[in-house]
C-alpha cells in the first residue's frame, strides 16, 4: 500500500510538470501530436524507471559518506564522495538513454525517426536528473526507489499527451497572434496545474 | 581557398573590442533572440526558482557564470574534440562547473543553497547552455563565445527576475522579503496562486504575449 501512495503522489500531487517544472523544455517541444507524444512519454517511463534505481544503488555504494565500507578497507570506509553525485548521476543517464536509442531504433524505425532529435535530449530532460536528485532528498529505499521513477515517469507521460490533445483541438481556435504556440501552451499549462492541484491531499 | 584566408585576414583588420557585430552578439538574446521566450530554452529552472527574488538572483548568477566558462572552455577546445562524442564532452564540462558552482554556494550562501536546492544541479541539464555550446561555442572563437554566453545569461536573467518580481510582489507582497505593501501602510493579503507553479505559468505566459506582440515575433 505504502508503495501505491508512493506512485499515486509522484503522478498526480507532485507531478514533475506541474508541481516541480521538470522537463519542460521536451514537454513544451514533442507535445505537437498525441502520438509523438506518446513515444516520448513512454521512452520517458522506461528511462525513469532504469535510472533512479540505479543512481540509487551508486548513491548507496559509491557516493555516500562511508558507503564504501562494504570494500573492507579501512582507509575508503570514511571517504564521502557525494560531490560527484552530478557528474556520476548524468553519466548513468545518458548511457542508459544510449540504450534506449538502440534498442527504439531496432524495434520501431517509424517511432525512432519521428521522435528526432529528441530521443537524445531525453539524457538532458531535467526530470529525469531530476527524479535522481529528489530521490537522495527524500531518502527512498530501493524498492520505493524503483516506484517512485516509474510513478514520476507516469506523471510525465500523463502531463505530455494531455497537453499534445488539447494542443491538437486548439488548432481550430482563434488565438491572438502574438499569443500563439508558446505563450498559450504556458497558460493553458498553468490552467492544467491548477486542475491537478485539486488532487492535493489524497492518501492512499 | 583564397576567399576562405581573405576573410580571416579582413576579420583580424576591422575587428574592434566592440564591434557591432558583437554588440549584437550581446545584445540580440536580449529580445529578438531570447532564450526563453523565442527559443523555449531553459525554461524547467526558470520556474522553478522564482517565487522569490533572492534565489533567482543567486540563481541567475550561477547560471550566467556557467554558461560564459563553458562556452570559454568548450571554444578553446572546439578544434580537437571527436564530433562524435561531443555531447558527452560538453556534460562533462558543464557538470564539472555545476559542481563548482554548488560546492561555493553551500560554502558562502548555505540558506540559499538550501532552497534552490536540486535546481542548481539542473543547471546541467539547462538546455540553454547546451544549446549554447552547439549553436555558437563549437564553431567561434574564445572571446566571441565569452560574448555570447554573457548575451544568454543576461536574456535568462532579465526574465526570470521579471517573473520572480510579479510572484513576489503580489505571492507575499514583499520584494527581496521587503514588505511593500505593509510599508506603505497597506493591507495585503498574500495570494496563494501565485506562490504555486500555476502563478509561474500563467505571468510567462502574459511575458511571452507582451514581448511578442512588441517584436512582432510569431509562431507559424
Amino acid at each position: 500500500m505504502e508503495y501505491v501512495n508512493i506512485v499515486v503522489r509522484s503522478v498526480f500531487i507532485e507531478n514533475m510538470v506541474f508541481a516541480y517544472f521538470l522537463g519542460m523544455c521536451s514537454y513544451l517541444a514533442v507535445s505537437k501530436k498525441v502520438s509523438t507524444a506518446m513515444g516520448l512519454g513512454l521512452a520517458v517511463i522506461f528511462v525513469l524507471t532504469m535510472t533512479v534505481p540505479i543512481n540509487y544503488g551508486i548513491q548507496k555504494f559509491v557516493l555516500e559518506e562511508g558507503a564504501l565500507s562494504w570494500t573492507g578497507v579501512e582507509a575508503l570506509a570514511a571517504v564521502d564522495l557525494s560531490f560527484l553525485q552530478f557528474i556520476m548521476f548524468i553519466a548513468v543517464i545518458a548511457s542508459m538513454v544510449q540504450l534506449v536509442e538502440m534498442v527504439i531504433e531496432k524495434v520501431s524505425p517509424a517511432l525512432y525517426g519521428s521522435l528526432g532529435i529528441f530521443l537524445p535530449l531525453i539524457a538532458v530532460n531535467c526530470a529525469i536528473l531530476g527524479s535522481s536528485l529528489f530521490m537522495v532528498q527524500k531518502e527512498f529505499d530501493f524498492v520505493e526507489s524503483v516506484f517512485f521513477g516509474f510513478g514520476s515517469g507516469v506523471g510525465f507521460w500523463l502531463a505530455i499527451i494531455a497537453l499534445a490533445a488539447i494542443r491538437e483541438k486548439l488548432q481550430y481556435s482563434n488565438v491572438p497572434a502574438p499569443l500563439k504556440g508558446l505563450g498559450i501552451t504556458f497558460i493553458i499549462t498553468g490552467l492544467m496545474g491548477l486542475a491537478f492541484m485539486s488532487f492535493m491531499g489524497i492518501k492512499l | 581557398m583564397s576567399t576562405q584566408t581573405a576573410e580571416v585576414a579582413q576579420v583580424k583588420k576591422a575587428e574592434a573590442l566592440f564591434s557591432k557585430r558583437r554588440k549584437k552578439i550581446i545584445t540580440d538574446p536580449l529580445d529578438d533572440d531570447n532564450p526563453i521566450t523565442i527559443q523555449v530554452l531553459g525554461i524547467c529552472s526558470a520556474l522553478a526558482v522564482t517565487a522569490k527574488m533572492e534565489p533567482t538572483l543567486v540563481m541567475a548568477i550561477a547560471v550566467m557564470i556557467v554558461i560564459v566558462f563553458s562556452n570559454l572552455i568548450i571554444s578553446l577546445m572546439r578544434n580537437v574534440i571527436p564530433g562524435r562524442i561531443r555531447i558527452i564532452v560538453q556534460l562533462a564540462v558543464i557538470a564539472s562547473l555545476v559542481i563548482l558552482v554548488d560546492q561555493v554556494l553551500k560554502a558562502y550562501l548555505y540558506d540559499v543553497s538550501k532552497i534552490v536546492g536540486v535546481y542548481v544541479g539542473l543547471i546541467i541539464t539547462n538546455c540553454i547552455i547546451m544549446g549554447r555550446l552547439e549553436a555558437f561555442a563549437m564553431g567561434n572563437k574564445p572571446y566571441d563565445s565569452i560574448l555570447d554566453g554573457l548575451g544568454s545569461g543576461f536574456g535568462y536573467a532579465w526574465v526570470i527576475l521579471a517573473v520572480a518580481f510579479f510572484r513576489e510582489l503580489f505571492g507575499s507582497g514583499a520584494i527581496f522579503d521587503f514588505k511593500v505593501f505593509e510599508a506603505m501602510g497597506i493591507a495585503y493579503q498574500g495570494n496563494g496562486i501565485m506562490t504555486n507553479p500555476v502563478g509561474a505559468f500563467v505571468i510567462i505566459g502574459i511575458i511571452i504575449w507582451i514581448q511578442r506582440a512588441r517584436n512582432g515575433y510569431v509562431e507559424s
